[in-house]
């Protein structure tokens, strides 16, 4: 954001395109979950979009991400295509991992996406491992894991974030504090609301920003990746943001954990319109130009889930292959 | 053929592996300066330095997680465990991770992780010192388990564990850390999944592993003065398990007992038990035996700790009840 005019052009626009495609995509799949077509959970990123966004358009694809259950938005804004993720989701041949994985264990390793995961806090400890691999192999790319507030209170929270202090690792751990861990309050959960101050705990660099700003978080992000790649050691980044659909489709929006009132209000803070306003306001990209996108990214994702519903099943037989690298 | 210790026999594969792949690091408590608690990694630190021979704080679910996304990105880790028991604290990690990213990745990531720990009851090392938990990972689809029994094997195992693009856990029993015995010079690889025949002999099969292989050679030796013929087969691997070395020797002698330190219920002697009745049920001249390590945790006082391990005269009383049915 401190280019030039035709940097922040560019910046704006991949910042825009991207947010619109992650949100565009879960919509889409919150739509298939009701109507069958997913055939596991489907946790959905509507609101969190800037995190996401703002921390990848810093990386490479040798930079290696570690994601969450609520992974879509890593994974597309890592450059996953629509159609590989939808097809996952819809467990097809076409999908990403073949119909391995479904939603929760997404990889592209070729572009540095190194799985979305099921189990909560597992993501740290690999994103410090590529750290170490970085380390060792001085190939000066980092690692990134992203969590929720519910790893927070974790032990690999803390083992990870210890070991790659103690290394010096070139790591990112983002935290998306979203306020819930599923339904339980992080207020109910943390005697200490504020995760970036852990940091200090470590003895590492601990930064707080608006996680419904991409622009905030892709300047802290942008700090945090140039101190990893000059060998300055990890950062946390904790950035504050909301879910505004329900923890899983299926499950209620709202409950005994928060209110209609409060969801409407984080409506109003949509990272997605509220980065409209301000490129519209500073004029770095024309009204146009976002327009061509939304309606670009509402015709790839639509061919995209016409592709997946008729992408065919993969093979029962070939279940029992990738158990092992070597066959003995 | 040179003579070695089992430890030297395994840190001259580590060496000659850390010197030809320098993607390869150890990490562990002690690991690094200190030489490994069992000098597992004697000498290396001053040849390869802190970032490839890396003391960790005591934190086995944390490294072990920090060397399943390192193996995941380009180097291959050696988790140096000291004692298997400490694993335990780190089995969500190694169960719902390093086993199943090649299959949730769809085979685009290789797991090439080796864990090694010291196995086995002893020295009054009591219960959070003396496990050995093998048949767990055997269990789990993904992983490798090599036991070797002496020197040579623990050379060309470890030798092989170090380059398998599979997460393999490569258990060290205490009794045999420092036996002595040869050991090829130079390059040397055990494959997995090839058992040895200890010993040939044609009465009956006895398939040990790890220290018990050593207690099942004295006994058929013994055993030969009284004209027993006694086969003993060492598998050296259990995940790969050569099942099809056994029911070779079974066929030869129709008996069989398998003896494992490790508990009886859901172990490797029922794996082998199962596998012989489905393949080779009448080639059986007997029922099959077992005999393990007592169902408890492991007690302290020499007397009880005695008491819950297979020793020469409890696998003499079980061969003679198998030859005796």
């Amino acid at each position: 954001m401190h280019g030039d005019r035709g940097e922040r052009f560019e910046l704006h626009r991949w910042l825009y395109r991207t947010m619109f495609t992650i949100r565009t995509v879960e919509e889409r799949l919150a739509r298939s979950f009701m109507a069958g077509l997913i055939h596991g959970a489907c946790h959905t990123y509507v609101g969190e979009e800037a995190v996401a966004t703002g921390v990848c358009a810093g990386l490479t694809d040798d930079d290696a991400v570690f994601s969450t259950h609520r992974g879509h938005g890593h994974a597309l804004a890592k450059g996953v295509s629509p159609a590989a993720l939808i097809a996952e989701l819809y467990g097809r041949e076409t999908g990403i991992s073949h119909g391995r994985g479904g939603s929760m264990h997404l990889f592209a390793p070729e572009i540095g996406l190194m799985g979305t995961s099921g189990i909560v806090g597992p993501c740290i400890l690999q994103a410090a491992g590529a750290g170490y691999s970085a380390k060792l192999l001085e190939n000066g790319s980092i690692g990134v894991a992203f969590f929720g507030d519910g790893a927070v209170g974790n032990g690999a929270f803390h083992e990870g974030l210890n070991l790659a202090a103690i290394y010096d690792l070139p790591v990112l751990f983002v935290c998306e504090n979203n306020l819930y861990a599923t339904e339980v309050p992080f207020s109910y959960a943390s005697r200490n609301p504020d995760v970036a101050s852990r940091a200090s705990g470590y003895g590492i660099a601990g930064i707080g920003v608006d996680g419904n700003d991409v622009l905030a978080v892709h300047e802290a992000a942008t700090g945090a990746i140039r101190r990893a790649r000059a060998g300055e050691g990890p950062t946390l980044i904790e950035a504050r943001t909301y879910r505004t659909r329900p923890h899983a489709e299926g499950m209620s929006p709202t409950g005994v954990y928060r209110t209609e009132e409060e969801v409407a209000e984080w409506r109003e803070k949509d990272p997605i319109s509220r980065f409209r306003s301000r490129i519209l306001s500073e004029g770095t990209v024309p009204e146009s130009d976002l327009d061509r996108i939304e309606s670009d990214v509402r015709a790839e994702v639509d061919e995209a889930e016409r592709e997946a519903a008729a992408a065919p099943w993969p093979d029962g037989g070939t279940a029992p292959s990738h158990v092992y690298r070597e066959t003995t | 053929m040179t003579e070695r210790t089992f430890t030297e026999a395994a840190r001259e594969a580590l060496s000659d592996a850390m010197d030809a792949d320098p993607t390869i690091f150890v990490v562990g408590e002690g690991a690094g300066e200190r030489g490994g608690n069992f000098e597992t990694t004697a000498g290396l630190y001053e040849k390869h330095g802190p970032v490839r021979l890396c003391d960790t704080p005591i934190c086995e679910r944390g490294f072990i997680g920090m060397c399943t996304g390192a193996a995941m990105t380009g180097t291959r880790p050696v988790v140096d465990f000291m004692f298997t028991d400490f694993i335990l604290d780190g089995l969500g990690e190694l169960i719902n991770q390093t086993s199943k990213m090649q299959y949730m990745s769809n085979g685009r990531l290789k797991m090439p992780m080796v864990l090694r720990g010291c196995i086995g009851i002893g020295h009054s090392a009591a219960t959070h010192h003396s496990g050995s938990y093998y048949p767990l990972f055997v269990h789990i689809p993904g992983f490798r388990v090599a036991l070797p029994s002496n020197p040579a094997d623990a050379k060309g195992l470890f030798a092989t564990a170090l380059r398998s693009e599979d997460p393999v856990f490569f258990m060290e029993h205490r009794h045999l850390l420092n036996l002595k015995g040869p050991v090829p010079e130079g390059e040397h690889r055990v494959p997995f999944g090839q058992a040895a025949v200890a010993r040939e002999g044609t009465d009956a099969t006895v398939v040990a592993l790890t220290v018990m292989v050593h207690h099942a050679l004295q006994i058929a030796e013994e055993l030969s003065g009284e004209g027993v013929s006694l086969e003993i087969i060492d598998p050296r691997t259990v995940a790969p398990l050569d099942t099809e070395t056994i029911l070779e020797s079974v066929r030869k002698t129709g008996r069989l007992l398998i003896v494992d330190e490790t508990f009886m219920p859901c172990g490797i002697g029922a794996e082998i038990s199962a596998h012989v009745t489905e393949h080779g049920f009448d080639e059986l001249d007997a029922p099959i035996m077992r005999l393990n390590g007592a169902h408890v945790p492991t007690p302290y006082s020499p007397s009880l700790e005695q008491a819950v391990v297979p020793d020469r005269a409890s696998i003499e009383q079980a061969v003679r009840e198998l030859l005796a049915e």
